[in-house]
């Protein structure tokens, strides 16, 4: 697998797949059995590489006895900055996850929110050319979640490399401009989240509502289901317009057609499906 | 990963040095220690009533580690090369005030404390204090008194006492039937070397720990060696004044058949006559040197 | 080196703010109590007395800091995950176990001389004096101080390999053994074979013995020490730490973390 300067990796697949383990082995955490990894050009057990490198653990916690702004203090230090310019980082960053007001506050106080945040700000604090995040989106709800997106992007624009790993598809549809996918140990897949699925549309979407009193034909009420006040329908593409016909004849009102396009997670169902169905195979085959 | 397997293998070729180097400090750490150890033995804390209060509940084993190092401190110092024994108190005092009921501690100190110096303390009071303690604590275990009896027996010669002793010690339950004649000896006879023989022959059949068996039979020995020495001495005397001159030796004694064969000490050396005209033990036998260093019978 | 000193700075604090040092209030009470007993026991032994007391809550107090603390510094670490972020630092595995033990054990000489004043301060309350033979017991304390030094490295080394709970008892139970490892050189037990007793020389010289920095009796009676057990008692701890330490930093180095 190789991650390109300037681009946003996600790294893909359901829990347990290794996502984790993958940058645990890269961060130096854990240390592989075999093969080799670098990171900048260097071998990741070079240590002084590390000072390019920021780093999200998942699920992170620091020293709750610290508030946040010693915290990052703390860790500002190891990039052996003077105090002033110390004292200017980390109120930098405090603002940019929105925890200036909080940051005289022990961290065991913090909310599982709060903790990711401080995370986030300790992983950017150096100005790093690779920032590296584990599941960043976890824990935070939608408003602090968008934060996060916006954050990346912006790290994106000035240049920086951004790893990150997630089991949240619509966050990694969105931001990357490649994935990884990772199921049961192994990589399945990389490539652009569109490239993935490939492009061709699987058919149409017809959404409609009934007036009063008005019947759907038997061929219609068969293939609709109900969906809030009205109905949907997915038809073939070369069924649309007699579709269409069929529902002004019976006097519906068209609410919405759309095209649809298999997703990221149709893609993942399926890998993941097929990686059971392998899994309980060899099982069977064992016994 | 290669940085830290090879520092795993320095660390692992420089372990045996860094052992070497750890043996030597400490061979002249003990070097320094046993020069600060010489100068005097310690025993902390040298009040019982505190320790006591501080040990509670755990008295009982203080107690017993207390005895230990008494133990210990006498065996290690090479009986009769030290004269030094006034720490041998405080350790004994210690142990039976924590655990009065620790019995090997009163027979011990009863021995070591009253025997007279360099073999031990001299202390015929501290004894008689200990067992006293050690009577009131335990008032069925008849051969305190025994000890106690011993000890003004044998150190203070206050024969009448030391009947009284015996004869309250065998009213006890379970008392030897020996305590009674020991005590009417006592009283009627006072001091007498039959009666010393019957005392330490009963120490040495009932002594389970070996310096207390030690000691009383070396005891036992000496006894005999004075009641032989007194024998060839009458018999030196009556060939004297049978033949006008003192004897050089046992064989003109022998040859003059005053005497069957030679006569041997209980260690089973030839007595030798020495220019005085009177017996003694030779300087050959081990009890010449024990005789000035152990405790007599009389 | 300063990043070492950074992590040895965090874990100071970290001590601090656990409130570890709550115990000198309890050593505080303990010497207030201890002068108002002697003063009831009787004249002469107050210094003995004291001493011994103090040196020994000293002592105590100190070792179950070291081993407690000690253990908790790595694993710690590894069980809440603090760890993780904290290599992604450029530090190296062994400059942050090192920082670690710096960091406890100058927590533990703060307290250790904080106690040591104190037992002075009760010493002078309850005498009215010091005299140049109390000297001996800064003595006395210095070595309390190495003694904990080794015992922190032991209980680190044993907590990189082994859960908590085991690395508290092999750390107390190594240092209980290193006490009698004294007794057993000088171990007679003339049942044993000629190989077992060699065996059980080597084994005494290999184990850290812990009986060297025992000098309570000569500082509760006043008793001189010699310099030259000073400077050798301070060189076998530095050596034995080093070794120790080395070998938790080799195996920590290559330790899969959570």
């Amino acid at each position: 697998m190789e991650v390109e300067a300037g681009e946003v990796f996600g790294l893909l697949g359901p829990n347990g797949a290794g996502k984790s383990t993958t940058i645990k082995l890269l961060m130096g955490i854990i240390f592989p059995t075999s093969g080799s990894a670098q990171m900048l050009g260097k071998p990741v057990s070079d240590v002084a590489m590390h000072r390019d490198i920021g780093y999200l653990p998942e699920q992170p916690y620091f020293y709750d006895y610290l508030t946040a702004v010693e915290v990052l203090d703390y860790f500002a230090r190891f990039h052996g900055y003077g105090a002033a310019e110390r004292g200017e980082r980390v109120q930098k960053m405090l603002q940019k996850v929105g925890l200036e007001t909080a940051g005289k506050i022990q961290l065991r106080k913090y909310s599982k929110g709060m903790l990711q945040r401080v995370g986030l700000a300790q992983a950017i604090l150096h100005d790093p050319k690779l920032v590296i995040l584990d599941e960043p989106m976890s824990g935070l709800d939608p408003v602090g979640r968008r934060e996060v997106r916006d954050i990346i992007l912006e790290l994106k624009s000035t240049g920086k490399t951004i790893l990150f790993s997630t089991h949240i598809l619509p966050d990694a549809e969105m931001l990357c401009d490649r994935v990884g996918v990772i199921a049961g140990g192994k990589l399945r897949g990389v490539g652009a989240p569109g490239a993935i699925v490939g492009v061709k549309a699987t058919g149409m979407e017809i959404l409609f509502e009934l007036t009063e009193g008005m019947e759907l034909p038997g061929k219609i009420r068969a293939a609709a289901t109900k969906s809030g006040a009205g109905y949907r329908m997915s038809v073939g593409e070369s069924e649309l317009y007699l579709a269409l016909e069929g529902l002004r004849a019976a006097g519906a009102r068209i609410t919405s057609v759309t095209q649809v396009k298999p997703t990221l997670e149709d893609f993942f169902m399926e890998l993941v499906g097929k990686d059971r169905a392998q899994a309980a195979a060899v099982e069977v085959s064992a016994q | 990963m290669k940085g830290s397997k090879a520092a795993a293998w320095i660390l692992l070729l420089l372990l045996p040095a860094g052992f070497a180097g750890v043996w030597r400090l400490q061979r002249k750490i003990n070097v320094a220690r046993e020069a600060m150890n010489r100068e005097q033995d310690e025993v902390l804390l040298r009040s019982p009533k505190l320790m006591k209060v501080v040990t509670g509940e755990y008295a009982t084993l203080a107690a017993d580690i207390y005895w230990t190092r008494a133990v210990q401190y006498y065996g290690g110092r090479r009986l009769g090369q030290n004269t030094n024994l006034e720490s041998l108190w405080p350790l004994l005092d210690l142990a039976t005030t924590l655990d009065p009921n620790l019995l090997p501690v009163y027979r011990f100190g009863a021995t070591f404390l009253s025997e007279p110096e360099p073999r031990g303390a001299g202390r015929a009071d501290l004894a008689i204090a200990l067992l006293e303690r050690g009577i009131q604590a335990n008032p069925e275990y008849w051969r305190l008194n025994q000890d106690l009896g011993n000890v003004y027996y044998l150190e203070l010669k206050d024969y009448p006492k030391a009947g009284q002793v015996y004869l309250e010690g065998s009213k006890k339950p379970g008392s030897a039937t020996w305590m009674k004649v020991m005590a009417a000896r006592f009283l009627e006879k006072g001091e007498s070397r039959e009666t010393a023989a019957m005392l330490w022959s009963e120490v040495y059949e009932s002594s389970t720990d070996q310096t207390l068996k030690e000691n009383a039979r070396i005891n036992l020995q000496l006894l005999r060696s004075d009641e032989d020495i007194e024998r060839l001495t009458e018999i030196v005397q009556q060939f004297t004044a049978n033949t006008g001159h003192t004897p050089h030796s046992i064989r003109e004694l022998i040859q003059a058949g005053m005497i069957g064969g030679e006569p041997l000490d209980p260690a089973g050396y030839a007595y030798a006559i020495g220019a005085d005209g009177k017996a003694h033990i030779s300087d050959k036998s081990p009890l010449f040197k024990q005789q000035t260093t152990y405790r007599r019978g009389l | 080196m300063s990043r070492l000193l950074i992590v040895a700075r965090n874990t100071f604090r970290e001590a601090v703010r656990d409130r570890v040092l709550y115990n000198l209030v309890f050593f505080a009470f303990l010497m207030i109590a201890s002068a108002v007993i002697v003063g009831q026991i009787s004249m002469d032994i107050e210094t003995v007395v004291m001493v011994s007391l103090g040196l020994s809550a000293i002592s105590l107090i100190g070792l179950l800091i070291a081993v407690f603390m000690g253990v908790g510094l790595v694993s710690k670490e590894i069980d809440k995950r603090t760890l993780h972020a904290v290599l992604a630092k450029p530090l190296r595995r062994w400059e942050f176990l090192l920082g670690k033990f710096a960091g406890l054990v100058v927590t533990l000489a703060v307290n250790t001389v904080a106690m040591a004043a104190g037992l002075f301060a009760a010493l002078w309350l309850v005498k009215h004096s010091i005299a140049r033979g109390d000297a001996v017991v800064l003595v006395a304390v210095y070595f309390i101080l190495l003694k904990l030094m080794l015992v922190v490295a032991l209980a680190m080394l044993f907590s990189c390999f082994t859960s908590p709970l085991l690395a508290i008892l092999f750390t107390g139970g190594l240092y209980l053994a290193g006490m009698f490892v004294s007794e057993l050189r000088s171990l007679q037990l003339t049942n044993l074979t000629p190989q077992m007793q060699k065996f059980f020389a080597v084994i005494s010289y290999v184990l850290p013995n812990f009986g060297n920095y025992d000098v309570m009796g000569a500082a509760a009676h006043g008793r001189s020490i010699a310099a030259m057990l000073i400077v050798h008692n301070t060189l076998y701890t530095i050596l034995y730490c080093a070794i120790v330490l080395g070998a938790a930093a080799v195996i920590f180095s290559r330790k899969d973390l959570k």
